[in-house]
């Protein structure tokens, strides 16, 4: 990788980092849970380097070690949205009953 | 190997998506739509992917018999979870991502070995950040899982000389890391030695942490994950992992920061107090019997029929382990109708996750506007005629106030002792997780104790109040 592009990755890094923290630290302390749990999905994106890691394999052992770590990320993606999904509707069962 | 022009800009719709699925999640309202938008951000972003690196058809078949696998296991799981559990499924997806993550990193190192070897400092240093940071938070997330779901480590475990163990093993990894920069032998060897120890680490770290803390580890250990998605996205090139992942560690950083400022408890004390701190303070339940003031449902529903207008609920962990949050919203319905102003003082730690007792209570549909933090309601307690406790016990100690020698002094507290009159409803005198004992409890004149399972507790209570109005 040369240094031009290295540099601009860490740009864009440094940059996501303090997006992170202005973005978040505005959030009620009710949804802290679900933006744990939802974050906690986010970083399920380690599925698209795992499915990268075998795609471009050379290897028997990294395309192994790539299937597993594909195998991990999905689980955290998946499992990681549909409990979000689940405590956030329960909000929004509370909030019509409220109104109603 | 630098993406496409097509790729870059959809990973950057993707990344997109994430920011504005957390901008989001800021309200309670639009929540359920941000995580909806963050799913479909990694929709696209895992598709376009497989358009970026053209493979053979074995593999794409290898790929996707693998992700359904992977999405039934997280699927099932994610749906049949009560919420009561919900902070250990919690730790345990974020544990596996550490592992994708440190598993990632690995293999890349591999293959640049195989390859030749001559990559960027830069990039090296990236890459075992990710191995350490991955096999810490995958190795730690499951220790809290264990720990969580009861199956073992309950308590504080600790060793003697535990610190010296882990700064040894962690030095050790900086050691071998050193190495590997500097061109040392069998580098892959190394490395996979540094993700055995970094597994080990993670372990160490986890056990002597109790219960009580453990909101604190999994938010930490969710900001870690992130981090290390975000260094196999720098080792990869990968420019979608690198947003997505430094938005998740920062936002876990924030959200380890407020709740260890909520116990009043710095990072390192909790991280690296508890082998310090065990064996001091008052142990509780050491044969001594003091009297208490215990009482029955019908007691406790005279005293909130007849002695009480005002009235505060604490909800705690022993209200979410007997699924008794619809039983206290009953109670709160009856004793409205009765005329009773009753509000919710919700601790930042209640339960074992920031905002968990709201959840329980939103499945309970308790209107979130009777729901109070620790600053909002923790005045009122001396102009309140009655406070019902549930399940909770250090988070109303009021030596964390009085006694700077407790082992939770300095953690701010719901100074429910203020009120007129304490009801507890409890199963036994048993300590909480800090293992100290409780004086609001030997309080004869104020505190009433209803020793009881918290559902049948309060179902009993709100069958009385009925009774009596």
């Amino acid at each position: 990788m040369s240094t031009a592009a290295i540099l601009s990755q860490l740009v864009v890094l440094v940059l996501a980092i303090a997006l992170g923290f202005e973005l978040i630290s505005r959030v009620p302390a009710l949804l802290h849970t679900p933006l744990m749990s939802a974050t906690n999905a986010i970083h399920g994106i380690v599925v698209v380097g795992a499915v990268v890691i075998v795609l471009t394999a050379q290897d028997g052992l990294t395309q192994l070690l790539g299937l597993v770590a594909v195998f991990f990320g999905a689980v955290n993606v998946v499992g990681g949205f549909i409990v979000t999904n689940r405590m956030l509707e329960m909000f929004r069962g509370g909030s019509r009953r409220k109104r109603g | 190997m630098g993406l496409s022009t097509a790729t870059t800009l959809v990973y950057l719709f993707a990344a997109g998506l994430f920011i504005f699925g957390i901008r989001l999640l800021r309200s309670p309202q639009t929540a359920r739509a941000g995580n909806l938008v963050a799913a479909f951000g990694m929709f696209v972003a895992f598709i376009v992917t497989f358009y970026e690196f053209p493979a053979d058809a074995l593999t794409l078949a290898l790929i996707a018999i693998v992700v359904a696998l992977g999405s039934a296991v997280g699927g099932v799981i994610a749906m049949r979870v009560p919420m009561t559990s919900m902070p250990q499924f919690v730790a345990a997806f974020n544990g596996v991502g550490g592992g994708a993550a440190a598993l990632i990193a690995f293999s890349e190192f591999y293959e640049l070995e195989q390859a030749g070897g001559d990559e960027s400092i830069v990039i090296l240093l990236f890459i075992f950040f990710s191995i350490l940071i991955g096999g810490l938070s995958f190795a730690g997330s499951i220790v809290a899982f264990i720990k969580l779901e009861e199956i073992a480590l309950g308590g504080s475990v600790t060793f003697p000389g535990q610190k010296v163990v882990n700064g040894g093993l962690f030095a050790l990894v900086l050691v071998l890391i050193v190495v590997v920069l500097a061109g040392g032998p069998a580098p892959v060897a190394l490395a996979a030695v540094v993700l055995a120890l970094a597994l080990a680490l993670g372990v160490l770290l986890v056990i002597p942490i109790g219960g009580a803390d453990m909101p604190i580890v999994i938010s930490l250990l969710n900001a870690f994950t992130g981090l290390a998605a975000a260094a196999s996205g720098m080792a990869l090139g990968n420019t979608v992992l690198i947003i997505a992942g430094a938005l998740v560690g920062a936002s876990g950083t924030i959200l380890t920061y407020l709740m260890s400022g909520a116990l009043g408890r710095p990072l390192s004390k909790i991280l690296f107090g508890a082998v310090a701190a065990a064996g001091t303070g008052p142990a509780a339940g050491d044969g001594e019997e003091k009297p208490v003031t215990s009482g029955g449902a019908e007691d406790v529903a005279a005293t909130l029929a007849y002695e009480a207008e005002s009235i505060i609920f604490i909800p705690g962990y022993g209200l979410a382990v007997a699924q008794a949050q619809g039983a206290m919203a009953d109670l709160m319905r009856t004793l409205e109708a009765q005329g009773k102003d009753v509000k919710f003082a919700i601790h930042p730690v209640a339960g074992r996750m920031p905002g968990h007792m709201n959840v329980l209570l939103a499945e309970a549909e308790v209107p979130a506007d009777k729901l109070f933090d620790l600053e909002d309601i923790n005045d009122h307690f001396a102009e309140t005629d009655a406070v019902v406790i549930v399940g909770a016990n250090d988070v109303v100690n009021p030596t964390a106030r009085e006694d700077g020698d407790s082992p939770i002094a300095g953690m701010p507290i719901l100074n429910a002792d203020h009120a007129k009159h304490v009801v507890i409803v409890k199963r036994s005198l048993s300590p909480g997780f800090a293992g100290i004992d409780n004086p609001l409890f030997y309080d004869q004149d104020k505190t009433m104790m209803l020793f009881s399972d918290a559902k049948q507790g309060l179902e009993g209570v709100t069958q009385s109040v009925k009774n009596q109005g």
